[in-house]
């Protein structure tokens, strides 16, 4: 993977200062490179990971098996796009196995979830069947272990 | 009764070291940041610690074969093929040893016959000459120079070659300056060797953290090299794994038989669990290797950089996780910067002397800390040298 994306991946926040050293490069450069990157579309975003423990009002997530009738010429396609459109919905993803759509939605409470499944999600034309499980802990998240593990210890001056 | 005078004349003769010294200062102060560790700062990864575990859970406590569990050593030979070219043989050319230094012990006390001279090259790893000196050695310097990138010459070798040289000591890339040694000059060194009928000790600790895509070679892959060369690795600095204990050595056959002698009575076995997460570690810690790799690559990058613009002159190491910056430029000698360095910014390098009297005029930071914690070490220095100026 290109540095300065697996860089970003790491600390989206990092300055073009400390990319550039890190890099071996100049700011310029740095700042150009990320610029191209985001007008390519292979930067979409930045985000922050939250620990949703540690926030009060945190969001209710809930992810959703959903089953669907795929459509002929589109497959699955139309209605995943029709899905992924509403803002509760976090995250989308077409599954192998037992179940077509992963669903993962937001709200601010358990019931406005359940509403939105309810009334939004399950009355869509195409879609046969919803099975709901509601997120109770975070572990971990994008590749952060959210307990963090305490810093090696290590002695202060060592050969 | 006067304990004193019963203490080995040969113990007594080795100076306190340079580093518990300074260990000392450093451990008693609050909030130092610490570019003087020369161990990884990642956790040894998850699989490995978990391989260990394992190994208790189904009561692999006891003792191993003295050479070390016999899968290790396969594995160990694999590793060593397909990275370094060298082909050893598991039953009777490798021996699984505590560490590197373990390794390094066998093989002085297996060589060295008292008033042996045993080359190395200096700036070096805290514990060559001491070693020596306890195996009955002679240690011998000799002497690498910033303006050759701290490379071992064969000119400087051969000027320290006498009719009581023994054994030659190398280890690239280096603690401390992050040296690297090109397939050249290795050659020549080798020639030398041969010439001069010398046994290599090559400590290769660090093969695998080497930047910008340098080539590591070692020198007992080379012609003529094998049948005298002791290979020396081990799992410390790769696998973030140096509490484990886990290293190796590989030699012909009568060398390893001569080192096994020392190891089954000094030390029996390498620790049962630690062999355990060692095979775990050959078996699939390739990809946290290359990960850990990558991050040392970009914090040298971003060190060397920095060491630079604030006016102390650093050569870019190829390889370790060091950098040896000149400090001569300041007027202070390397023990008064590190001293004030950690009195007034409370950030702690430690001083080149302590790697051989050749490390004066340099420090050696390491970044095998944080690039956070590097961050503001930089900073920190920066003031400091700024300060000096004016």
């Amino acid at each position: 993977m290109d540095d300065l994306i697996l860089l970003l991946r790491r600390n989206a926040r990092a300055s073009s200062e400390d990319l550039a050293k890190e890099l071996n490069t100049s700011i310029e450069a740095v700042n150009a490179h990320i610029a191209k990157l985001e007008t390519d579309g292979v930067v979409l975003g930045y985000h922050v990971i939250v620990d949703p423990q540690k926030v009060p009002g945190s969001p209710v997530t809930a992810a959703i098996e959903v089953s669907i009738t795929p459509e002929r010429g589109g497959g699955f396609d139309r209605l995943a796009h029709r899905i992924s459109r509403f803002s509760e919905v976090q995250s989308c993803f077409l599954m192998s196995g037992g179940y077509d759509l992963l669903v993962i939605v937001e709200g601010q409470t358990l019931q406005e979830v359940a509403t939105f499944i309810s009334e939004k999600l399950s009355t869509i034309k195409g879609v046969i069947s919803t099975a709901t499980r509601f997120r109770l802990k975070a572990y971990k998240e994008n590749g952060v272990v959210l307990t963090r593990d305490p810093l090696p210890e290590r002695l202060a001056v060592s050969p | 009764m006067t304990l004193k005078k019963h203490i080995a004349n040969h113990v007594r003769d080795i100076p306190r070291s340079g580093i518990r010294d300074f260990f000392e200062i450093v451990q008693s102060m609050q909030d130092v940041i610490s570019l003087g560790i020369g161990e990884p700062d990642f956790h040894t990864p998850w699989r490995i610690r978990e391989a260990a575990i394992y190994g208790l859970e189904r009561g692999h406590t006891g003792y191993t074969s003295n050479l070390g569990m016999p899968k290790l050593r396969e594995h160990i030979a694999d590793y060593v093929a397909k990275h370094f070219h060298v082909h050893y043989d598991p039953k009777t050319e490798i021996i699984v040893t505590v560490g590197v230094s373990e390794a390094l012990d066998l093989a002085l006390r297996a060589l060295i016959n008292p008033g042996d001279e045993v080359l190395y090259h200096e700036p070096c790893y805290v514990s060559y000459s001491p070693s020596v000196a306890l195996a009955h050695g002679h240690p011998i310097a000799v002497p690498t120079r910033v303006e050759e990138n701290f490379r071992l010459t064969a000119e400087a070798l051969a000027a320290k070659i006498t009719p009581q040289s023994k054994v030659l000591m190398l280890n690239f890339p280096c603690n401390p300056t992050g040296a690297t040694q090109t397939r050249a000059e290795l050659e020549k060194i080798a020639r030398l060797c041969v010439e001069h009928d010398l046994v290599v000790l090559t400590d290769e600790i660090y093969s695998e953290l080497t930047y910008d895509g340098a080539e590591h070679v070692s020198i007992a892959a080379l012609p003529k090299m094998r049948e005298r060369t002791v290979f020396l690795h081990g799992f410390s600095k790769a696998f973030a794994m140096t509490g484990f204990r886990v290293g190796y050595a590989c030699a012909p056959p009568i060398l390893t038989e001569a080192m096994m002698k020392v190891h089954q009575y000094a030390i029996l076995c390498a620790n049962t669990m630690a062999q355990d997460a060692a095979i775990e570690a050959l078996e699939s810690g390739a990809k946290d290797v290359e990960m850990m790799r990558k991050e040392y690559e970009l914090r040298r990058n971003f060190i060397v950089r920095s060491l630079n613009d604030m006016g102390l002159e650093t050569f870019k190491p190829l390889g370790a996780f060091y950098a040896f910056a000149k400090i001569t430029g300041t007027g202070l000698t390397s023990r008064e910067f590190s001293l004030q360095l950690l009195d007034q910014k409370k950030v702690a390098c430690v001083p080149g002397p302590a790697f051989g009297a050749s490390g004066e005029g340099f420090i050696r930071c390491s970044y095998a800390t944080s690039l956070e914690q590097i961050k503001v070490a930089m900073e920190r220095m920066a003031e400091f040298v700024a300060e000096l100026k004016k």
